[in-house]
This record gives structure tokens, C-alpha cells and sequence, in this order.
């Protein structure tokens, strides 16, 4: 099982030459629980994944609520702590033993992009004192005039600097958001469902300057979202996440038309598209174990429609299935 | 048979800055076991409409005109203990956030059978009771007999919207409000409760009103679609052919800002600026600071809803008169 994991990840990594900004293997995050009547218990949120994102990329993990994909996204930039054993190498550094001061030099590299415009900003305070706090925290001068060049990278006039955030439509918030992401020139921004609060024209938006600042700073992106039409759009590749565990990743084109794992299938099946092709629709049934308390074998036999009786017992190994392809279901295991 | 029918319905805000027009003279009807969506941002009154036929807006600084027929009664006009016997009965509606909705210190079989014991005096608890797991049932939850004694936080997202339809499914429904039934949902929990909602409407035939900002949910669900936008509506038309030829530049845009999997484009065609404040609405067509086709006349002149040859309506002047329909107005 073991061998078989350090296999993949070989080959889960990259294979066209360009550097790899981010290579995690073996990541697991556990968080202890107590249960109503006061039991002592684990819950896995992210459990055993393991994958790269090469510089430049849009890559995107995609699963429903509870998958641990925000987990797995906040873990990487170190807002947790993972558990022993798992590998973060940011440009070929191990995150997860960082001194205090190596990680304050990441947190400059490495940014988040939050769901909620609204939560994340302090409604206390300007535009231009939370836009101000990164240069601030990092002791950087000059700040006054490059939150003026960040205001404008993002679409948004120097008049707001003034405002308080109450006083800005979503949207707006949203790229004041973004604003304070760039402030310091990161290299990787973890996007935790950065359009799923807004309007649909405002969305539309958000996500074509996401696209234009990648190409015009060289970002790379992890894009975390639910929304399978939107991951569609803006990503390069794609890992679909079910209870802690990846089990399908590849690239976006053959993940949306040669898909393979059965989760995966019904995800697709599941998204109301507006456009005229019918498509076979795949309604699961029940709903998303508890991750408190994962079902033995493959986590997905119990929702699965082509479960068979191995599923229930044997847990399915990550394999690499294709070319660029990779999955963890028995029914590709040859 | 018309089920329901609203005319020249108008819901003005009182507030400290001025007087707010969340909805500007709405028109629009539904037939017994049809469907119908209501499309639109944040902002474009399709929710203010919905609680409007609820019943549920009313007080001083609100102030509503027009009529609201439902089966026969003019909603507008009913006294609040009339109205008390038409919500919950024969209108029920589904909130979009079914935590906040439930009550959390009531089992769930206790607050569907409420209804069941407000409307229908004549029922015993005991029958209620019996009632209530049948409906558990019918909405697809697992052993209804122990999750009548559960409360609404030991359920999962879905099956508490599962428990908010059969809530609103107690008595004997005859239009259904739906207001973002799953836009808390994940996708294939979606899929499930559409699924429920379609098959519920054909055994029951029963009318839904679907309103929502997700037009592939329209797509599923819905026979006909209203596109509101700053309180008007500005299209109105069959489903399939708002999808395949939609008329209004907003509605255009809209569908344009959706990223499709089945069809790949390299840039999004996002619609530019903002929804207008509600207090400082744009003179002329309230779409034109953010329209591609604007001219010097949307900035002046309100356009009117014109009816084109095949039914659709759209308020656009683009479609004024000429070739392609007749002016509503000019007809009468």
C-alpha cells in the first residue's frame, strides 16, 4: 500500500519540465472531536492526499461541503497544523517546520482569497487601512503608493479608499479582497470560493480579472470550489475531493469528458447546465457520511451505483489510470 | 385554469433616505400544475414579490398596490386572520436557508404537524401524527418513525429542506413558493430535491413559483420564466425559448456570464458596472448605464412591455413596434 503511494506520487508529479511550486505528499489533517454524549473522537478532514501544482497553474479542487477541500486549502498555507508525517514543499521548502520568522516570509509568498467579501473585511476600519496592513505587518514603506497601483490592478477607483466596507456592493468587496491578496507579490493564491457569494453578472467579473491577474504577475492558483461550471472555465487541472481523500485527478478536459471515477460522474451529471444537450442525470442517494466516521472500504460504496462487493471491504489505492490521469476506484484497477 | 394572478402589483419602501420601488408595476400569471421562475440578482424584488403573496409584508413604512388573484380571492384585500387560513393551507412556500427557518428548540414531526392542527380542526393528534411520518416518508427521509422525535440540528442540510417541504406540503397545497429551495445545497444534494419538488408537482398537480438567481435550476424546473431586474420585469417567456433566443440584452448578458461545460470559451462576457442603488435609480431603461446596445433614447424614455408575435414579452426598445412585435399599449 505504502510503495504503492510513493508510485503515485512520482508520477502524480510533474511531467513537462516546469517547476513545481507546491509538491504535498502524504498530508493528513486529524482534528479532535468530542461527540454530544461527551465520546472522544477523530475526525479526518484530509487524509492521506498527496499531489503537485506547477508554477503558473489554475488548479482546483472541487467536492461538496465537508469533502475537506478548505481544510486541505488552509493546511497548505499553514493556518493549520497537519499531522506528523505529511510533506508541504513550497519551492522545494518543507512548510510544516517553518521558524516564526520563515513563515512570515511564506505568508508574503503565499495568499488566501476568502468566500465571504463581507466577513473578511473589518467593517471598522477604510478601504486603506486593511489595505495598508500587509505593508504594515512586513514593515514595507512606500505602501500609501502601492495600495494606489493595487486599487487600480483590480478595477477599482482610488475614491474608495475612503470607504468603509459596508459601503461597497459584493463585487467591490470581493476585489478588495483580491487587492489585499496581491499587496505583496505572492507567487501561489489559495482562492477558497472566491465568486460563490456573488451575483451571476458580478461573478463573471471576478473571475475574468482572477484570470487577467494570473497572466499579467504569473500567478499560480488553488481554486477551491463546488461550483463545477465555474472550475470548468478557469482551470488547468482538477482534483475531485470525496471525505478527505482525493479520488479522481487530471487534467480539465479529461476529467469533464473522459471521467472515470463514479463520484465524479453523478458531480457532472448533477449540475443543472443551461445548455440543450440532455444528459443522463445520476441522483445519489442519501446523503454525505459523517468524515467523523468514514465507511470501511471505499468511502463512496454507499452512494456509489456500481458498487460491488470489494468496495465494501477493500479500500481502492490511487493509481494512475491515464496519461495524466488518475483515480481511485476498483473499477480501474486492472 | 389560472391559479394565480398578479396585476400592476407596486411595493414601495418608506425609508429615512427617500422612497425605494422594490417592485414597479409586476404583471404575471400562472396556471393550476404549471411552473413558473423568477430570475434575478440580488436586489431585483423577486423575493419582496414572494413574501408579498404570503402575505408576510406588511407595515407602515410598506406600501403595496394592484391585485394579487389567487383562486378567486384578491390577496391584498384579505383581512390577516382571512389570510392566516389561505398561508400554511392552500400557499405554502420554501425558504432558502432551511436552518434558520425550522424552529431549533421544536422536534421536526412537531412543526409539521402544526400546520396539519391549525388548518384541519377536525384532525386528531394521533391522526396528525400519522400524517406527518407519511410525509417524512414522501420526501425520502429514512425511518421516518425515529426522525419525527429529532431536531433540526441533527439533520444534515438536505434533509432539512426535505423537512421544510414537507412542512409546506402538510395541507393541501395548491401553490408552492419556492425561494432558493438549494441554493444552500450542494450539487447532488440539488439534484435530489429538484427531483422531489418535479415528481411532488405532477402527483399533486400542484403550481410551483420557483424563484432563484441559478437559471440552470429555470432550466430544470420551470415551464415558464420572468427575468426581473431593479424591480421590472423585463422578459417574460416559455422556458425553452428564453434559453435558445433569449430577447433582452440583461437576459442575454446573463446567460453569456454563465460558464457552460459543454461549450468552452476563453473569456467570460461579464455584464459591466453594477445594479443601480435603489435610491438613485438611472433615468430612461433602468438597464442602460450597463447595456451594450444603449442608445440616446433608453437614457430617456421608459421602455414599455412589448408583446411580440409569439407571446414573449420583453421590455426593451429594441423590440418596439416595428417588424418584430406590437406595442402592448398602442394594441389596447
Amino acid at each position: 500500500m505504502l510503495q504503492n503511494n510513493t508510485n503515485s506520487i512520482a508520477t502524480v508529479s510533474n511531467d513537462t519540465g516546469t517547476e513545481n511550486i507546491l509538491e504535498v505528499s502524504h498530508l493528513k489533517k486529524t482534528f479532535h472531536i468530542k461527540s454530544p454524549d461527551g465520546k472522544k473522537g477523530l475526525l479526518r478532514a484530509v487524509d492521506d492526499v498527496s499531489f503537485t501544482i506547477k508554477k503558473g497553474e489554475t488548479f482546483s479542487l472541487v467536492g461538496e461541503s465537508g469533502c475537506g477541500k478548505s481544510t486541505l486549502g488552509r493546511t497548505l498555507l499553514g493556518l493549520y497544523t497537519p499531522d506528523q508525517g505529511s510533506e508541504i514543499l513550497f519551492n522545494g521548502e518543507d512548510i510544516t517546520n517553518f521558524s516564526k520568522s520563515k513563515r512570515k516570509n511564506f505568508a508574503k509568498k503565499a495568499q488566501l482569497i476568502f468566500q465571504d467579501p463581507s466577513a473578511c473585511l473589518n467593517p471598522r476600519r477604510t478601504i486603506k487601512q486593511i489595505l495598508l496592513e500587509p505593508f504594515k505587518i512586513h514593515k514595507i514603506q512606500n505602501g500609501e503608493a502601492k495600495i494606489k497601483e493595487l486599487m487600480d490592478m483590480v478595477g477599482l477607483a482610488s475614491r474608495f479608499l475612503d470607504r468603509f466596507p459596508h459601503e461597497m456592493s459584493g463585487g467591490q468587496k470581493q476585489r478588495v479582497g483580491i487587492a489585499r491578496a496581491l499587496a505583496l507579490n505572492p507567487e501561489l493564491i489559495v482562492c477558497d470560493e472566491p465568486v460563490s457569494a456573488l451575483d451571476v453578472s458580478i461573478q463573471a467579473q471576478v473571475i475574468n480579472l482572477l484570470e487577467d491577474l494570473q497572466k499579467q504577475l504569473n500567478l499560480t492558483y488553488l481554486f477551491i470550489s463546488h461550483d463545477l461550471s465555474v472550475v470548468h472555465h478557469i482551470s488547468d487541472r482538477v482534483a475531485v475531493m470525496y471525505l478527505g481523500k482525493i479520488v479522481e485527478l487530471t487534467t480539465r478536459d479529461e476529467l469533464y469528458e473522459k471521467t472515470q471515477h463514479p463520484y465524479t460522474k453523478s458531480l457532472l451529471s448533477s449540475v443543472p447546465d443551461i445548455s440543450d444537450e440532455h444528459r443522463e442525470k445520476i441522483i445519489l442517494t442519501g446523503d454525505v457520511p459523517s468524515p467523523s466516521n468514514p465507511p470501511a472500504g471505499c468511502r463512496f460504496h454507499t452512494r456509489c451505483p456500481v458498487a460491488m462487493d470489494i468496495c465494501k471491504t477493500k479500500e481502492p489505492d490511487f493509481i494512475q489510470t491515464g496519461s495524466k490521469h488518475f483515480a481511485s476506484c476498483h473499477l480501474h484497477i486492472k | 385554469m389560472t391559479l394565480l394572478k398578479v396585476e400592476d402589483l407596486t411595493i414601495k419602501f418608506k425609508s429615512r433616505q427617500g422612497v425605494v420601488k422594490a417592485v414597479d408595476n409586476l404583471n404575471f400569471e400562472l396556471a393550476q400544475g404549471s411552473s413558473l421562475g423568477i430570475v434575478g440578482e440580488s436586489g431585483s424584488g423577486k423575493s419582496v414579490t414572494s413574501l408579498t403573496i404570503m402575505g408576510l409584508l406588511q407595515n407602515a413604512n410598506t406600501e403595496i398596490t394592484g391585485n394579487i388573484d389567487f383562486d378567486g380571492l384578491d390577496l391584498l384585500k384579505l383581512s390577516p386572520n382571512e389570510m392566516r387560513k389561505i398561508r400554511g393551507n392552500s400557499i405554502s412556500m420554501i425558504f432558502q436557508e432551511p436552518m434558520t427557518s425550522l424552529n431549533p428548540l421544536h422536534t421536526c414531526g412537531k412543526q409539521i404537524m402544526e400546520p396539519i392542527l391549525i388548518h384541519q380542526k377536525e384532525v386528531s393528534k394521533q391522526e396528525a401524527k400519522k400524517h406527518a411520518i407519511e410525509l417524512l416518508r414522501m420526501v425520502g427521509i429514512p425511518s421516518p418513525e425515529q426522525r419525527f422525535h429529532e431536531y433540526p440540528h441533527q439533520m444534515s442540510g438536505g434533509m432539512r429542506q426535505r423537512i421544510m417541504i414537507a412542512i409546506a406540503l402538510a395541507c393541501n397545497t395548491k401553490l408552492l413558493i419556492a425561494d432558493e429551495p438549494t441554493t444552500a445545497l450542494d450539487v447532488t444534494i440539488q439534484a435530489q430535491i429538484l427531483d422531489l419538488m418535479n415528481s411532488l408537482k405532477k402527483k399533486r398537480d400542484m403550481s410551483i413559483i420557483m424563484i432563484t438567481h441559478d437559471l440552470g435550476v429555470v432550466k430544470e424546473m420551470c415551464e415558464k420564466v420572468v427575468v426581473m431586474y431593479t424591480g421590472q420585469i423585463v422578459e417574460k417567456s416559455p422556458t425553452e425559448l428564453v434559453f435558445a433566443d433569449p430577447l433582452h440584452p440583461y437576459t442575454k448578458g446573463l446567460l453569456n456570464a454563465i460558464p457552460k461545460i459543454s461549450n468552452k470559451v476563453e473569456r467570460l462576457e461579464a455584464i459591466e458596472g453594477t445594479v443601480p442603488d435603489a435610491l438613485n435609480m438611472p433615468s430612461g431603461c433602468s438597464f442602460h448605464p450597463r447595456c451594450k446596445y444603449a442608445t440616446e433614447k433608453c437614457t430617456l424614455e421608459v421602455p414599455t412591455l412589448f408583446q411580440l408575435e409569439d407571446g414573449r414579452e420583453v421590455k426593451c426598445f429594441i423590440y418596439d413596434g416595428s417588424e418584430k412585435g406590437d406595442d402592448v399599449n398602442a394594441a389596447k
